[in-house]
């Protein structure tokens, strides 16, 4: 089934006319120079910046037939850089599971992680794994990843990848920006160029 | 007991106090003197500017005249509380103006209509100064919850957008720096009821005291006044809070802080 469909997607100066579709249970490797705008097309892909035409389908439905907090909940944008709310794992987990848009469920934590830990002080690798955590509690269609392993060590990395693939081959799919040139080729995923 | 009244030579008098400010730059060297001049004489002819005014609109008995100076007194006000802050978003002036008229007009007409039961109900001698005590503080209030929600939105953008990311909606994302901007807008003004009467004598009702009213009828004034200075700032604050809490996210709930911008 396709899962994510971007028409036309144009936002000057970075790209103009972006095509891209994304099936169940697929990887896409992004890849492209710094600052050739793929930070910019995940945001827009993800509406949390505006384009200046184009269209974007979420299993067949443009999503301005959502409402954005549903189409963002089911198309979740992972920062570069893991942001880090206030307070413990635990107030981290529960800041998301206490939306309206979900279910209220009790905030579990990622594992290996300490539900009283200070999130400030995890690192890298244990930020990134609290990111993705926080983001798979929502139960989303499609992950927009955003370099997501390029400030951990290579196991970490590797562990990380293992888990979003994991989680990929359930159901999902994902849109991976990465400068890693050999990422598409250790995931078995389909690489787009960007201009 | 009829009041002193103050003629010129007893204002002279009085200048002459602004001397020990002028020692202390000489003696200081602070380079101030220029600067107190301007702000004496600055001093002076506002206020006795304003007591003409106020002699004009207490004199014609008009309705009109009176809502006339409340209007330019909410507009001064609710342009000055954005010029205060240090960032602009489009659609602030117009905001600010709206809520200062909507809160300070709401809770001067309660005082004068539901309260006091003034007749008739435009009667200057309450109108003008209820209105003035509500505006200068909503203005406080007003300019502290701006300055503080703009500077929230901008220094808590990654927060924010990591809520909206995952699925919040536009308020359950700003809750956090909303609250926060209420809650430092709403704080001087509880500091002040608590500080009443044991710091200082309010100025109102020193006036009153000093005018020959009764200490306790002033004390009662004051009570009242507090009140509405409580009421005006805590619609004023709330409102341009959840004012700018709308005009920096657009029709998708994106949060767009590129709409801010920095005056220095």
């Amino acid at each position: 089934m396709l899962y994510l469909q971007c028409a036309g997607l144009t936002r000057r100066p970075w790209f103009e006319g972006f095509e891209l579709e994304l099936e169940e249970r697929e990887i896409i490797v992004l890849a492209g120079p710094s600052g050739s705008g793929k930070t910019t097309l995940l945001r827009a892909i993800a509406d949390l910046d505006p384009v200046d035409s184009g269209e974007v389908f979420l299993r067949g439905a443009e999503r301005m037939t959502m409402a954005p907090s549903e189409y963002r909940s089911k198309v979740i944008y992972m920062h570069q850089t893991p942001v880090r709310l206030a307070g413990t794992v635990r107030d981290n987990v529960a800041a998301i599971t206490g939306l309206g848009v979900h279910d209220s469920r009790a905030p579990d934590t990622p594992p290996g992680l300490g539900a009283d830990q200070d999130a400030n002080q995890l690192s890298g690798g244990e930020a990134q794994r609290l990111a993705l955590h926080r983001a798979l509690l929502v139960d989303p269609d499609v992950l927009l990843l955003d370099e997501p392993t390029a400030a951990l060590d290579p196991d970490a990395a590797r562990g990380l990848e293992a888990t979003i693939q994991d989680w990929v081959r359930a159901g999902h799919a994902a849109l991976w920006v990465a400068h890693d040139p050999e990422l598409a080729g250790r995931l078995g995923a389909r690489m787009v160029r960007f201009p | 007991m009829s009041p002193i009244l103050l003629d010129p030579g007893a204002l002279a008098l009085a200048a002459l106090l602004v001397l020990a400010n002028a020692a202390a730059s000489l003696a200081l060297r602070l380079g101030l003197g220029r600067k107190l001049v301007t702000a004496g004489a600055r001093a002076v002819i506002q206020l006795l500017l304003l007591g003409y005014v106020l002699v004009l609109v207490f004199e014609s008995d008009s309705p009109w005249i009176v809502i006339g100076l409340m209007l330019a007194m909410a507009f001064v006000a609710g342009v000055e509380a954005v010029r205060r802050t240090t960032r602009r978003v489009p659609g602030i002036y117009k905001s600010s103006l709206g809520v200062v008229m909507v809160s300070s007009m709401a809770i001067t007409f309660y005082a004068l209509f539901v309260i006091l039961r003034v007749e008739p109900w435009y009667a200057p001698q309450y109108a003008i100064p209820i209105l003035g005590m509500v505006l200068g503080n909503t203005l406080n209030g007003i300019s502290l919850g701006l300055e503080t929600v703009m500077a929230g939105f901008d220094e808590k953008r990654a927060e924010i957008e990591l809520l909206l990311a995952h699925g919040a909606t536009r308020r359950e994302a700003s809750r956090e720096v909303v609250r926060r901007a209420v809650r430092t807008g709403l704080i001087p003004t509880l500091n002040m009821m608590v500080a009443a009467g044991t710091v200082s004598i309010p100025g109102m009702m020193t006036g009153q005291i000093l005018a020959g009213e009764d200490p306790m009828n002033a004390a009662r004034y004051q009570i009242f006044i507090l009140f509405c200075i409580a009421g005006g700032v805590a619609i004023g604050t709330v409102g341009v809070v959840f004012a700018v809490a709308r005009l920096v996210f657009d029709d998708r709930d994106r949060l767009r802080t590129d709409r801010i911008r920095h005056l220095r």
